[in-house]
C-alpha cells in the first residue's frame, strides 16, 4: 500500500472501504462519510493530513470503516483528482468494467 | 467425481456457522478489525481495491453441472452477474458484500462447495491436470491422490501455521499441464518397472519474487507411503522454513539456502520416523472408496471414425479452427476433450458471466458426464465429449461467445486481474491482455505464429505466472507510472523455464509494439516445425535484446 502514499504530497485525502460491504468511501468535511471522491475533504500540508487520518479513528472504532489511509489528490477546475493510477481506479472502478464501480454510478468520477 | 461423505458436510457446515457467528460479532462491533481479519481470510474473504472479494475453491480444478450453475446464481444473486477464474484453478467474485458472505457459503455449502484453504498460511487447494480421467498416457487419475491430499490437509492442525502459503500440484501424465515444478511440492504419478504406481516428489518450486524450479528429492515414493513422505516434507519446512522475513518464508527458499540433497536427507530421516508409527499410512479400502470416484464414466464403445465430423469440418472454416485448436486427443475412441476459451478477443482472460456458466454447466451436463475442469491457464474444459456431438457443443459455445478458437495461441493469455481489481499490484494486466489480443486478433496470423503463452502480472507477486510465460509480462511502477518489464523462454510444462529479462521495462504505449518485434524476430528465425519457445531455446536471448530495442 506504499505506492499511492508518496512522501511530500501537497494535498491529500482520506479514503477507507465500508465494513459492511466493503465500499470505497472518503471523508467529508463535515465529518460524514461519501462514495465519491469528490466530496471528500482535501488536506493540505503536512499537519492537515494528520489530523485529517486521525478523525478517521471514530469510525474505525465505531466499526463502520476499515484500513483508512491518506493519499495524494490535487485539485484541478473545481474537481479533485486522485494522483496515482491507482487511486484513480479505486475513485472509479476496473478501467476494463466500464459498467461496474463509481464510474457507472456517480457524477464526477476522473479517468 | 467426488462426493462428500457425511464428515465432509458437517466439516463445512460447521464452519459455515461459525463464520455467520464471527461476521455477526464483526458487523456489531464484538471483535476488531484486527482480530476479524485472519478469520475472513481463512474464509477466503479478501479486501481488493474496490471491495471484499471471496475466492471459491474448486478442487483440483472439477465442478460438477450443478456446482456451476451455483456459482452463476451466487453470481447473480450477491455479485455482478460474472466470476473470475484463476490460475489457482478457483474462482472469484469481485464485489461481494461481508453481510452476504455467511449465505454466499450456505449456498456453496448446499452443493458441497467452500472457501476453505484458499488463503492463508495453510495448505492451498491441490491442483492438477484439466485432463484427468481423459488424457492418453495417464498413468492414473491424478484426482485420486489429489482428494487424499485434501482430506489429508484440510484443517489438519499441525500446518494451519506454516511459515507461508504452500501449494501442492499433481501430474500423472508425462505431458505437464499442471505445472508441478512451480509449486511447493510438485508430485509426479509414476509406474515403476514391476508396475506399481508411485509418486516422483519435486519441492521448493514457485513463482513470485524469487523464482525457482522444483528440485526433485523423491523417486518413487510408493502410494501407500504418500501422505507419509508429505507430512514429513512439511514437518522439515514447519520446523526449518524462516517465519523472520516474509520474503524468505517460502519453502524454495529453505531448499535452495540448504540444498536438495540436504533437503532430502532431512526429509527421509523425518519419514523414516514417521513411517515407524504407521499412523499414516494409507488403508487400502479407504483409498479405493476414493479411486470409485473417479472411475471412468460409462463411455460408449465407438469408433473413430468421423465422417460427419470431417464433414462438419469441411463445411465450415470457424469449426475447422476450433476443432484444431480447442479439442485434444481423448484416451476412449469417438471421444475428444475440449478446451473452452475464456478468452475472447480484447476479453478479460478468465472472467465468466453467470450467463456463460450456465450454458457451459448445460453442455457439461447433456455431452460430458455432467462434469467440466478449470484450467490454470484460466480456460475451462469438458473432458470427455463424443466426437459426434462436437459440432453441437461448437454450436452452442459459440451463440453464448465462448468458441474463440485459440488455445494455446497467442491471444490464449494468462494475467492476473491487476490493478484494476488488486490491492497489491502496482501495474494493470488486463488491459495488456486485450491489447495483445485485438493486435493479434487475425486468427490466420495466429495460426501462422503457433503456440505461443504470454503471461501478463501487475506485481512481482506473479499470480499471472510470468516467469513461465513463453513471452512473460511484469507490471511494475515507476514513480507512479506503469510500466512493463519483458521475460523470454518461459515455460511451465515439462521442461520448466524461468524465462529470461529482455532489458529496459516498456511504457504500456509501447509493449505492444515490443511484443509485434518478439514474434517478428521469431518467424523471421525460426526453422521447419519450430514453436517459439523451440526457437528461443536455440538462438537464446540475444538476437531479441539486439532488435526490439533498436530504433524505427
Amino acid at each position: 500500500m506504499a505506492q499511492h502514499m508518496r512522501k511530500g504530497a501537497k494535498e491529500q485525502a482520506l479514503t477507507a472501504n465500508r465494513l459492511i460491504d466493503g465500499v470505497v468511501v472518503y471523508l467529508k468535511a463535515d465529518g460524514t462519510l461519501s462514495e465519491s471522491l469528490q466530496d471528500a475533504e482535501v488536506a493540505e500540508g503536512k499537519e492537515a493530513a494528520e489530523a485529517l487520518l486521525a478523525r478517521a479513528t471514530p469510525f474505525v472504532e465505531n466499526n463502520e470503516i476499515i484500513e483508512p489511509y491518506l493519499f495524494e489528490v490535487e485539485k484541478a477546475d473545481g474537481a479533485i483528482r486522485a494522483v496515482s493510477v491507482r487511486e484513480t481506479i479505486r475513485q472509479a472502478g476496473p478501467t476494463v468494467r466500464l459498467d461496474l464501480g463509481k464510474q457507472a454510478e456517480l457524477s464526477g468520477v476522473h479517468g | 467425481m467426488y462426493r462428500y461423505d457425511e464428515f465432509d458436510h458437517s466439516l463445512v457446515k460447521e464452519r459455515v456457522e461459525q463464520f455467520r457467528g464471527q461476521v455477526a460479532r464483526r458487523l456489531a462491533g464484538d471483535i476488531t478489525e484486527d482480530e476479524f481479519k485472519p478469520i475472513r481470510l481463512m474464509n477466503g474473504l479478501y479486501l481488493q481495491l474496490h471491495a471484499y472479494m471471496l475466492r471459491v475453491a474448486v478442487p483440483y480444478g472439477t465442478l460438477s453441472s450443478k456446482q456451476l450453475r451455483k456459482l452463476a446464481e451466487i453470481a447473480r444473486k450477491y455479485d455482478r452477474g460474472y466470476g473470475h477464474f484463476t490460475t489457482r484453478q478457483n474462482l472469484q467474485y469481485n464485489w461481494p458484500a461481508l453481510k452476504d458472505v455467511p449465505a454466499i457459503l450456505d449456498e456453496l455449502a448446499s452443493v458441497e462447495m467452500h472457501c476453505i484453504q484458499t488463503s492463508g498460511n495453510c495448505i492451498r487447494n491441490v491442483t492438477s491436470d484439466q485432463y484427468a480421467g481423459a488424457a492418453k498416457d495417464e498413468v492414473e487419475d491424478p484426482r485420486i491422490i489429489s482428494e487424499v491430499i485434501r482430506q489429508w490437509s484440510t484443517f489438519h492442525p499441525e500446518f494451519s501455521f506454516l511459515p507461508r502459503k504452500f501449494k501442492i500440484a499433481v501430474s500423472a501424465t508425462e505431458e505437464d499441464r499442471a505445472a508441478i515444478k512451480v509449486h511447493d511440492i510438485g508430485i509426479q504419478v509414476v509406474r515403476n518397472d514391476k508396475g506399481e504406481i508411485g509418486y516422483q516428489i519435486y519441492v521448493g518450486g514457485g513463482l513470485g519474487r524469487t523464482p525457482m524450479i522444483g528440485k526433485k528429492i523423491g523417486d518413487f515414493v510408493p502410494k501407500a507411503d504418500l501422505l507419509a513422505y508429505l507430512e514429513a516434507v512439511m514437518r522439515v519446512y514447519n520446523m526449518n522454513g524462516r517465519r523472520d522475513n516474509l520474503y524468505k518464508s517460502r519453502i524454495k527458499i529453505l531448499v535452495h539456502e540448504i540444498g536438495a540433497e540436504e533437503m532430502q536427507r532431512q526429509v527421509e530421516k523425518e519419514f523414516a520416523e514417521i513411517r515407524k508409527t504407521g499412523a499414516l499410512n494409507l488403508p487400502q479400502d479407504e483409498l479405493d472408496r476414493i479411486e470409485a470416484y473417479f472411475a471412468d464414466p460409462a463411455f460408449e464403445a465407438l469408433s473413430d471414425d468421423a465422417n460427419d465430423l470431417d464433414a462438419a469440418i469441411a463445411a465450415d472454416q470457424g469449426f475447422a479452427h476450433w476443432v484444431t485448436n480447442n479439442t485434444a486427443a481423448h484416451k476412449k475412441p469417438g471421444y475428444a476433450i475440449v478446451n473452452i476459451s475464456l478468452k475472447p478477443i480484447g476479453g478479460t482472460p478468465g472472467d465468466c458471466s453467470a450467463d456463460q456458466m450456465d450454458v457451459v454447466a448445460g453442455l457439461a451436463e447433456k455431452y460430458s458426464f455432467d462434469e467440466l475442469r478449470v484450467t490454470h491457464e484460466q480456460n475451462l474444459t469438458l473432458a470427455h465429449v463424443r466426437k459426434g456431438n462436437l459440432k453441437a457443443v461448437y454450436d452452442a459455445l459459440k451463440a453464448a461467445d465462448l468458441a474463440t478458437a485459440n488455445v494455446n495461441l497467442i491471444t490464449d493469455q494468462i494475467a492476473c486481474p491487476g490493478l484494476d481489481y488488486c490491492n497489491l499490484a502496482n501495474a494493470r494486466s488486463i488491459p495488456i491482455a486485450q491489447e495483445i489480443s485485438n493486435r493479434f486478433a487475425d486468427m490466420e496470423r495466429q495460426h501462422d505464429i503457433g503456440e505461443l503463452k504470454i503471461n501478463t502480472s501487475g506485481c512481482i507477486n506473479a499470480c499471472g505466472h510470468h516467469h513461465v510465460g513463453h513471452i512473460g509480462i511484469l507490471g511494475v511502477d515507476k514513480k507512479g507510472v506503469e510500466y512493463y518489464q519483458v521475460t523470454l523462454g518461459g515455460s511451465a510444462d515439462e521442461n520448466t523455464a524461468i524465462g529470461d529479462i529482455l532489458g529496459p521495462a516498456f511504457t504500456e504505449q509501447d509493449l505492444p509494439n515490443a511484443i509485434e518485434k518478439i514474434v517478428k524476430i521469431y518467424l523471421d528465425t525460426r526453422q521447419d516445425g519450430e514453436r517459439f519457445i523451440d526457437t528461443y531455446r536455440r538462438v537464446g536471448i540475444q538476437p531479441f535484446k539486439e532488435n526490439v530495442y533498436e530504433a524505427h
